[in-house]
């Protein structure tokens, strides 16, 4: 228990300070939901219909930013061995780390969220609503990341292809949480969108661990 | 401690080395030689678990592989797992702990390796030599029985490559037993096993 909490000391601070922190992702969010009605031709009332899907676009999107530092620095510095070697299962190791990039890149996102969304066209009332599924969402992101990020590992320097293999992953979570918000502005509840959303958020959470760190085993070797 | 039976490891295509076997006692050392690419590095990390053997066993003592390798092994490769935007004091905290120091092992691991000084400094601004010996504080600081070590004095100057000698050996006085891949001859009386000459 210790240990796990040395660890997340460990990778909340990584995830702050260095690059790709929290600001990186956010500011690149709000770049893009600026860029998107600049390309539309400045019409309002066109984008209404699709703000949240647009939303939920850029949070994926903004979400990869920074899964290229989840494993492939520690495994290039030699961190990874060491971690390995640790008194913590690499399965719980593996969640830690996600853990900590949704600390630190899935929770700023989804408090900007509501700003981006309004933006785009959404109805302010369903602020509340951007912000909670952008929560579950951000974890799922951070959890199919991480998976993403170990599997990229042992082609060496992966960073595009972290982009590639995560982007699809990412498909289920961008069309409940855009379902979800699509649904509340025609009156209906969101409630089933949400269901869903958690449901992946699950699977990722129990995939992930086993499936990651089988791949860094595999990186390592 | 260690005792290595009819190991063979290959990477890719080529076998690296086949049937080996010794056996490593408490308060042994093992300098581990052979030209470039013999298969140095790749025997340690097999040794660590890292690498899965093509055939052949490690065993440790008298317990399990998988949770005897955390237990028993200190692992240092030649990159020291530093993260160079953070301080010493907060790198070594976290390798010492990671491993199970105590803050009074830390304490001594600090006053042993004279790293006092560099402490407050981003791991960037140091040396290769002093990072090594910040890497080094945390095999000092949590005491495992098993250290293996790869090319352990690359980067250091005589006076802590004749130190770092002085705790390797304080530590085969408690029981321990070392394997250092090294071209240079150990500054401790140490077996030498040589694997090969490479391809």
């Amino acid at each position: 228990m210790r240990a796990l909490m040395v660890l997340w000391r460990r990778e909340v601070a990584l995830a702050w300070a260095g690059g790709g922190g929290p600001l990186l992702a956010c500011g690149f969010f709000l770049c893009l939901t600026v860029l998107v009605p600049l390309a539309a031709g400045g019409d309002p009332a066109g984008l209404k219909p699709v703000a949240g899907g647009i939303a939920w676009l850029a949070l994926a999107v903004s979400s990869i930013l920074s899964l290229e530092r989840l494993f492939e620095r520690d495994l290039e510095d030699g961190a990874l061995d060491l971690i390995t070697l640790g008194p913590v299962p690499l399965e719980l190791v593996v969640l830690t780390k996600a853990k900590a990039q949704y600390l630190a890149v899935g929770v700023p996102l989804a408090i900007t969220a509501p700003v981006a969304a309004v933006t785009l066209g959404l109805p302010p009332a369903l602020a509340p609503l951007i912000a909670l599924s952008a929560l579950i969402g951000a974890l799922g992101f951070a959890l199919t990341g991480a998976l993403g990020a170990a599997l990229a590992l042992s082609a060496r320097r992966g960073g595009l292809l972290i982009a590639v293999v995560v982007l699809p992953l990412f498909i289920p979570p961008v069309v409940f949480g855009a379902g979800a918000l699509e649904r509340a502005a025609n009156g209906l509840s969101p409630l089933p969108a949400l269901a869903l959303l958690a449901a992946y958020v699950l699977f990722a959470a129990v995939v992930t661990p086993f499936a990651g760190a089988a791949a860094i085993r595999n990186a390592q070797g | 401690m260690i005792t290595v039976s009819a190991l063979t490891v290959s990477r890719g295509e080529r076998v690296l080395f086949r049937d080996l076997s010794f056996h490593i006692a408490s308060g042994e050392a093992v300098a581990l030689t052979g030209a470039n690419g013999a298969g140095k590095t790749s025997l340690l990390r097999t040794l660590a678990g890292f690498i899965r053997p093509d055939a052949g066993a490690v065993a440790f003592a008298d317990s399990e592989p998988a949770e005897a390798r955390v237990r028993h092994i200190h692992w240092m490769g030649h990159l020291d797992g530093l993260k160079t935007g953070r301080r010493a004091r907060e790198e070594l905290a976290f390798q010492a702990e990671w491993c199970g120091a105590t803050a009074d092992g830390i304490a001594a691991a600090v006053d042993v390796l004279a790293l006092e000084p560099l402490l407050d400094l981003e791991v960037r601004k140091l040396s290769a030599g002093q990072r090594r010996r910040l890497a080094f504080a945390r095999l000092i600081a949590a005491p495992r029985p098993i250290w293996l070590l790869d090319e352990p004095f690359a980067p250091l100057d005589a006076r802590w490559r004749a130190a770092l000698g002085l705790l390797m050996q304080a530590h085969l006085d408690k029981g321990g037993g070392i394997i250092a891949a090294v071209h240079d001859p150990l500054p401790l009386p140490a077996r030498t096993l040589d694997i090969g000459v490479g391809r």
